[in-house]
C-alpha cells in the first residue's frame, strides 16, 4: 500500500544563538512510514523528539535534513523544503494537528471552534454547527457552555474541544499530540472510539500517547524514537 | 490572551489557490544619501494571504510598506501589481491618477492613528459614503444603506452614523477606518500597526474582527507590527526585518515556533508571559 506518510532521515537541530550558540540536536535519521486506516504511536521517554516529529510533520518546526514526503491531493510533496504556500494548502486539505492545549481565539464561541475547520472546507454553517454539536456532546461538554469561549473553561474541557475540533474534519491524515492527557476514563474511552472511527474511514494518525492502555487500544504499530536520538557528538 | 499558537489550529483562515501572484516585489530599496531604509526586498504575495512584516522600530518595515503602497518612490527594484483585469503592472509606470484611483478602489489604507485616515469632522456616514461615491455611487439612499451595514458589521451602532469620528473612542474610529476602506471591497489591504495606539482588550476586539472579515473577504493583506501577537492572529507568512534587510521569513507558526536568525530569536523570547 502506498504510505500517506514516508519520512527518511530527517533530522533536527536548535541553534540557540542567545545561549552562545549552544547546538542541540534533537532527532537523527528519523524513518518511518504511515499507511492509511493506521495509528503509529511514537514512544519513548520525554524529551526524546516526540513532538518535534509531529511539528516537523506539520511544518510548524523546520526539518534540516532528510525528506519528509506527505500524499497530498493525489501528489507527494516534501515538507521539508515545501513553500509556505504548499504547507498552508497541506493544512487545509491534508494534515490535521489535535495539539496538547487548546490556546484560544478571543470571544469565539467553542461550538465556532470546533465548526470552523469544516467551514474552511466549505461545509455550510448550519451543517458545521450541528456536527460540532454532535461531537461537543458525545465528548460529554454541557450543551450550556457551547455559547461560550472556551477560555474560561477547566483543562480538561479545553482539551475535550480541541479534540473535537481535531475530530471533526474529513482530513486523510491527523497527528494527535496527548490526546487523552488530561482526561478523566469516560472521555478517554470516547477518544479510543473516535480513533477507531477514523481508522475504518482510512485516515493515517501518528499519535503520542503516555497513558499505556489508551496506547495499547489504538496503537497498530510503535515506533521508539529512542533510536532517533541525536546524542551531541 | 492574545497568545494563539498555530498549531492549537486557531492559525489565520487557509490562502485559497491562485496561480498568480498579486504583488511582486523585486529587489527593493531606498536609501536617504547613504543611509539606506531598506534593501533587497524581494517576495511575493498571492490572493488571499496575509503577509506581516515584523521588526523593530528604525528596521525600515515603515518604509517599505510606503514603498509597496506606491506612496514612496524606491532608489532600487519594482512593485508589480495584478490588477482587477488580469494584466500586472508596474507601479513606477503608473500616472498619478491610475495610482490614486487603484488606491481608492482596489486597495485600503489602515493607518495607525485613525485621524489620518478618516476625516475627523463629518459624519461616520459620510466617511464610509465618500469612498463608494469615488467608484460612482450616487444613489443618497443606497450610499446610506451600505454604509449603515458596514458600521455594524465593524460593531458600531447604526444610531452613531451621523455622529463625528472625533466624537468616538479609539477603538471605534480604528473600526470606522477599517469599515471606509473595506467599503469598496478592495482585494489588498496595507495595515501599518493596526493596533498600536489601542488599550490591550480593544486590541483583542479589534484582532478578532479582522481576523473574520480578512478570512470573510478573501482580502489579501500586509500588515506591519512590531506585536508578534498580532502577527500570529493574523498573517500567514512573516517576514523579519533588522537593518533595513529582510533577515528570515517563512509560515508565521514556523518563524515563530523556531526561530531561526539571532534577531527572530531575541524578539520571539523578548515576550512577557501574561
Amino acid at each position: 500500500m502506498i504510505p500517506m506518510i514516508d519520512i527518511r532521515n530527517a533530522e533536527k537541530t536548535f541553534v540557540m544563538h542567545l545561549q552562545d550558540g549552544i547546538r542541540l540536536p534533537v532527532v537523527r535519521n528519523v524513518s518511518f512510514h504511515v499507511a492509511p486506516g493506521e495509528c503509529v504511536v511514537l514512544s519513548g521517554p520525554s524529551g526524546a523528539g516526540k513532538s518535534s516529529i509531529l511539528k516537523m510533520i506539520f511544518g510548524n518546526y523546520r526539518c534540516d535534513g532528510g525528506t519528509i514526503g506527505v500524499r497530498h491531493n493525489g501528489d507527494v510533496i516534501d515538507i521539508a523544503t515545501a513553500e509556505p504556500r504548499e504547507i498552508l494548502g497541506v493544512r487545509r486539505d491534508t494534515i490535521g494537528y489535535v495539539s496538547q492545549f487548546l490556546r484560544a481565539v478571543p470571544r469565539v464561541a467553542a461550538i465556532d471552534v470546533v465548526a470552523e475547520p469544516l467551514l474552511v472546507a466549505a461545509v455550510t454553517r448550519e451543517e458545521a454547527r450541528a456536527r460540532a454539536g454532535a461531537l461537543l456532546k458525545r465528548l460529554n461538554i454541557p450543551e450550556r457552555l457551547w455559547k461560550l469561549p472556551p477560555s474560561t473553561f477547566s483543562g480538561g474541557e479545553q482539551q475535550r474541544v480541541n479534540i473535537a475540533r481535531g475530530f471533526i474534519s474529513d482530513l486523510p491524515i491527523l497527528l494527535l499530540d496527548e490526546p487523552t492527557a488530561s482526561l478523566d476514563a469516560a472521555n478517554r474511552a470516547v477518544v479510543v472510539e473516535l480513533v477507531a472511527e477514523k481508522k475504518r474511514a482510512g485516515v493515517a494518525m501518528v499519535a503520542i500517547v503516555h497513558d499505556d492502555e489508551v496506547r495499547h487500544l489504538i496503537a497498530d504499530r510503535l515506533v521508539d524514537v529512542a533510536s532517533f536520538a541525536a546524542a551531541a557528538a | 490572551m492574545l497568545d494563539v499558537t498555530a498549531n492549537s489550529g486557531h492559525r489565520a483562515a487557509p490562502v485559497p489557490a491562485s496561480d498568480e501572484p498579486l504583488l511582486v516585489a523585486a529587489n527593493l530599496g531606498k536609501s536617504y544619501g547613504r543611509l539606506a531604509a531598506c534593501r533587497d526586498v524581494s517576495f511575493e504575495l498571492y490572493s488571499g494571504e496575509v503577509l506581516a512584516i515584523v521588526g523593530e522600530s528604525g528596521s525600515g518595515k515603515s518604509t517599505l510598506l510606503q514603498i509597496l503602497s506606491g506612496q514612496l518612490a524606491s532608489t532600487t527594484g519594482s512593485v508589480a501589481y495584478r490588477m482587477r483585469d488580469g494584466v500586472t503592472r508596474d507601479l513606477a509606470t503608473m500616472g498619478e491618477a491610475e495610482r490614486r484611483f487603484l488606491f481608492r478602489t482596489d486597495w485600503g489604507f489602515v493607518h495607525q492613528d485613525p485621524a489620518m485616515g478618516l476625516r475627523m469632522a463629518v459624519s461616520a456616514g459620510a466617511n464610509v459614503g465618500e469612498r463608494l461615491m469615488a467608484v460612482g455611487h450616487n444613489h443618497y439612499g443606497k450610499i446610506r444603506d451600505t454604509a449603515s451595514s458596514w458600521l455594524e458589521r465593524v460593531e458600531i451602532s447604526p444610531e452613531r452614523i451621523d455622529d463625528a469620528p472625533r466624537t468616538y473612542s479609539g477603538g471605534m474610529r480604528q473600526r470606522l477606518q477599517i469599515a471606509r476602506n473595506l467599503v469598496t471591497e478592495p482585494r489588498l489591504v496595507f495595515m501599518d500597526e493596526p493596533t498600536g495606539g489601542l488599550d490591550v482588550s480593544v486590541q483583542a476586539r479589534l484582532l478578532d474582527m479582522m481576523r473574520t472579515l480578512v478570512s470573510e473577504l478573501g482580502l489579501s493583506a500586509i500588515v506591519v507590527t512590531h506585536d508578534l501577537a498580532v502577527a500570529r492572529l493574523l498573517s500567514h507568512r512573516v517576514m523579519v526585518m533588522q537593518g533595513g534587510r529582510v533577515i528570515e521569513t517563512g509560515l508565521t507558526d514556523q518563524v515563530l515556533d523556531d526561530p531561526r536568525e539571532p534577531y527572530t530569536q531575541l524578539l520571539v523570547s523578548s515576550i512577557l508571559p501574561a
